[in-house]
């Protein structure tokens, strides 16, 4: 059971040779006895079985602790949100239960989202199954460890600036980040809402677009959702003939380890093999991507995060003196994590008046740039490749001195979310015996294609993670 | 010699729309229901919950400002306005910045600057003995009220008396009334008012400091609280002080004015686009279908009733703010002369509940206007018509009430009560001409009422040599 894809096993339990209670337990126990923190919370027993002839007909599914599940435990990774049991479920979720999917468990995250590692998170770092001495990326670094040990056969997360694509990357799987507005956002506690995409983690390129398939579409609780205008079709592409594929300079040299590039490079080799053109290009305002990311994302968390007092639900500092203040300020104060109250701060100081021009109108017109950046690129190239993150899988506590050190983990990811577009991340060889992510980007609404692109990249690449199952 | 200082007055009106649901969610509006039964995740602020607009309000909202003559946006966006209070579910109001639904505009005398859109806070109840929160024990929140759609409306200061901002706002009222967007009802909170208010002196083109009274909630107070502010600035001045840029609430008990905050402490919101929602871009239907749902408006009926129909300002005023009385003033007048028509339909309006067919009123009008009944007959056939209905002519002749024609009738009755009272003509020839009226009395009684006063009191003062 260990060896199937979701797709593999949804078709066994709907062929009959393969039963889905069973094929629950299965998982249901490995996550239990993940040993890589990947879970906060895994589920008792299995839940009524949908019939098989829904999609999924039972395949379980990890899911991010951001995405609120009815009655079952959804804390963004945070103190302040802790044992909260939303009164709904998010939409992108309640989807996939229409699918036929069924919950396992809720995965370790940075603490809403923000972070590369996942270090960031309340209830102790997720390890990475491919060295547990390392970070497995973040914020979704639960969902792509649990896919990587074999603890989930495929997971959701979330991307608001390379959240789900850097993780897959250093956990060898398939990560893909939607264009924005493809999926609901309802139900996904917020982080950045013009940046938040949910998302696939799986083991193959066939799986995310079967999951990616159930996810997508517009939600009349959310304004900005607008769904896709085709339905996703599994992928069979086995060529890239006439796919014209685009080099930044920006995001491809300085600052990419060497082990990654020479990854990168020859994956590039493999496309032309495959019928590819190769060119380099510039997306001249890339560079600015992340500072123009740390001043929106921020800026928008610093309101998003506001409603978090104390007043209504989640942790209160009972007891605190000072009034009204003094429980807001001892709440916040006692229920966020380090990580957080620096991008409220920030972003609070990028909002306030004198400031609000300088900082986040000058971020929004860099983002306006760098958009426009890509949409010029399509005139010649079909997609934009670049290596998903600058290096693999860094130590536990290499990086947490430093948020400079670990934002820039980001900055080949960070362009595409400012933009809104697609982006996949494939896992394409390995550097020290760690493994290295090949990004594709996309138009916005170019799923299928792109999901094409991957398959004949990925069949041809024959990245084998099983390695990595604990 | 002392300045004369002039008021300047703009005021801020929150009012709530009348729509089945709140601004950014499903629950339906409420007033006085159980605390906190009319919520949802979204009203809540529950983490991970995003508003969705509602169209009802977007259309009360164009509507208004058709209604007052404002430029519709083509394109407006909402923005988050960022502070920490209980009421306050989100920490942020949703709300209209710098890109607002309607600007300009102007009902009776004075401009509109601007209406927008948001959403309202919950409420806040102090629980102690005075029901503010200085000197309550504790606090509790009703999150009922939180997310029920408001229309902002901010005039330019063109207002120059207390008396002046309580009127207009009387007009507002009933406009927005008249519209069916709101109840516009100042003791539930559905209608509230804010006035800026400065002084400067008499024919200055320059504004004065400004302070923001907040809160009035009746039209009363309003103008109590301005008028209060008006002499407290004045006084200030007048002493060499300066005004001081402040919040301030007025307390009709006492009558005095006191700080809620000064522009020290005042809040920097943070505003910026709200991204969880899309841009407002009315299409032509929109604003097809909110033009044609606007009835004719108190303003443009009153002027009409005056150059329409002649009628005096009070009267067609009165008219346009009680528009049942207008239509049916409108249909009674279309079968008799329109301003006597305004008279006898006052007359019936101050008998409380009664109703008359307006052609039967009419009739009864014209049989006035041809003297061929008195008014006081009138009166007489007006309470008949009223207890059974019937045609005006028709009554009239069954109880006697036409008028008298034949003047030798009356000179009989006249001489007949000239002989009955010779103490009262006594007093009368003696140099007392009010007792005259002591004649009138039983002379108007002899007669039903049929005899015309004027000529009661000329052929009196003929038969005693006056």
């Amino acid at each position: 059971m260990l060896e199937l894809t979701a797709a593999q096993a949804a078709a066994k339990i709907k062929s009959g040779e393969l039963d889905a209670g069973e094929y629950f337990e299965f998982y249901r126990q490995r996550a239990a006895g993940d040993a890589f923190n990947s879970y906060i919370w895994v589920a008792d027993e299995a839940p009524a079985l949908p019939a098989a002839d829904t999609p999924f007909a039972g395949v379980p599914i990890a899911i991010k602790d951001l995405f609120c599940t009815e009655g079952v435990p959804s804390q963004a990774g945070s103190k302040i949100l802790e044992d909260y049991r939303p009164p709904y479920t998010a939409t992108s979720v309640r989807n996939l239960q229409a699918a036929g999917g069924t919950l396992l468990g809720k995965t370790n995250q940075d603490e809403f989202a923000m972070g590369s590692s996942t270090e960031n998170s309340a209830y102790g770092p997720t390890l990475n199954p491919w060295d547990p001495k390392r970070v497995p990326g973040g914020s979704s670094g639960g969902s792509a460890a649990s896919v990587a040990a074999g603890t989930a056969p495929w997971s959701i997360g979330t991307d608001t600036g390379g959240s789900i694509r850097q993780p897959a990357a250093l956990c060898g799987i398939v990560g893909l980040k939607p264009t924005y507005g493809a999926i609901s956002r309802y139900g996904m506690i917020a982080f950045a809402s013009s940046l938040d995409q949910a998302g696939t983690f799986t083991r193959d390129v066939t799986d995310t677009a079967l999951l990616l398939s159930a996810m997508v579409g517009a939600d009349p609780c959310d304004s900005t959702s607008i769904g896709l205008p085709e339905p996703i079709e599994l992928p069979t592409g086995k060529d890239l003939k006439s796919i014209r594929l685009g080099v930044p300079e920006e995001l491809s040299g300085e600052g990419i380890e060497p082990g990654v590039l020479k990854a990168f490079n020859e994956t590039l080799d493999i496309a032309r093999q495959l019928g590819a053109t190769v060119e380099t290009m510039h997306l001249p305002h890339a560079p600015h991507g992340l500072a123009a990311y740390y001043l929106l994302a921020p800026a928008e968390c610093s309101s998003n995060l506001a409603r978090y007092d104390g007043v209504r639900y989640g942790f209160r500092a009972d007891n605190a003196p000072g009034g009204l203040l003094g429980m807001y300020t001892a709440t916040r104060e006692q229920g966020f994590g380090a990580e957080v109250k620096r991008r409220i701060m920030l972003g609070t100081y990028a909002l306030s008046s004198g400031y609000y021009d300088a900082y986040y109108g000058k971020a929004q017109k860099v983002r306006t740039l760098i958009a426009s950046d890509f949409t010029k690129a399509w005139e010649n190239f079909d997609f934009v490749v670049t290596p998903t993150a600058p290096g693999v899988a860094f130590e536990l506590g290499a990086k947490t001195a430093d948020p400079l050190a670990m934002y820039l983990n980001d900055f080949c990811t960070v362009p595409m979310s400012l933009a809104g577009i697609p982006g996949i991340s494939i896992p394409n060889g390995l550097s020290d015996g760690l493994p290295v992510g090949f990004q594709i980007a996309g138009p916005a609404f170019s799923e299928n294609r792109l999901l094409e692109a991957a398959y004949a990249l990925e069949q041809a690449i024959g990245f084998d993670g099983s390695g990595a199952f604990a | 010699m002392s300045t004369t200082y002039e008021p300047v007055i703009g005021l801020e009106i929150h009012v709530q729309l009348k729509t089945r649901t709140k601004m950014f969610c499903g629950c339906e509006l409420s007033f006085g229901e159980e605390p906190n039964t009319r919520t949802c995740p979204v009203c809540l602020g529950l983490p991970g919950t995003l508003p969705v607009t509602n169209a009802q309000a977007v259309q009360y909202g164009i509507m208004m400002g058709l209604a007052l003559g404002c430029e519709i946006a083509p394109r407006s966006i909402f923005h988050r306005k960022n502070y920490f209070y209980p009421d306050l579910a989100k920490g942020y109001q949703i709300s209209q910045y710098d890109i607002p639904l309607c600007l300009g505009g102007r009902l009776g005398d004075v401009r509109i600057h601007r209406i927008h859109l948001e959403e309202d806070a919950a409420k806040l109840v102090h629980i102690g003995t005075s029901g503010r929160i200085h000197g309550s024990d504790a606090s509790v929140v009703d999150y009922n009220r939180g997310g029920t759609p408001l229309a902002e409306i901010v005039t330019e200061p063109d207002i120059h008396s207390a008396e002046q901002a309580r009127d207009w706002l009387q007009l507002l009222r009933e406009t927005l009334r008249q519209l069916g967007v709101s109840d516009v009802n100042m003791e539930e909170g559905s209608l509230r008012c804010d006035a800026n208010v400065s002084i400067r002196p008499q024919g200055s083109t320059e504004l004065g400091t400004k302070t923001e009274l907040k809160n009035m909630n009746s039209f009363r107070f309003v103008m109590q609280g301005i008028n209060a502010e008006i002499a407290r600035q004045t006084a200030l001045v007048e002493a060499g002080e300066k005004v001081v840029q402040e919040t301030l609430h007025f307390d009709p008990v006492s009558g005095r004015i006191s700080s809620l905050r000064s522009k020290e402490e005042a809040h920097d919101y943070r505003y910026f686009p709200e991204p969880d929602l899309v841009p407002l871009v009315p299409t032509p239907e929109m604003l097809e279908s909110a033009k044609a749902a606007i009835p004719e408006l108190p303003a443009e009926r009153s002027a009409r009733y005056e150059h329409e129909f002649g009628l005096a300002p009070d009267t067609a005023y009165l008219f346009s703010f009680e528009p049942e009385w207008g239509d049916y003033f409108e249909k009674a007048a279309a079968g008799a002369d329109p301003k006597a028509t305004a008279i006898w339909v006052t007359e019936l309006r101050s008998r409380d509940g009664a109703s008359v067919e307006p052609g039967d009123l009419a009739r009864l009008v014209t049989l006035v206007v041809e003297r061929k009944v008195t008014a006081a007959a009138g009166r007489t056939i007006l309470d008949k018509l009223v207890a059974e209905g019937g045609d005006p002519a028709e009554i009239a002749e069954r109880e006697g009430l036409t008028a008298m024609e034949d003047s030798g009738e009356l000179e009989a009755i006249v001489a007949k009560v000239i002989a009955d009272n010779p103490d009262v003509v006594e007093r009368i020839k003696g140099g007392n001409a009010k007792a005259m009226g002591a004649l009138v009395g039983p002379i108007m009684r002899e007669t039903k009422g049929r005899a015309d006063g004027g000529e009661v009191n000329r052929l009196l003062r003929s038969a005693l040599g006056l």
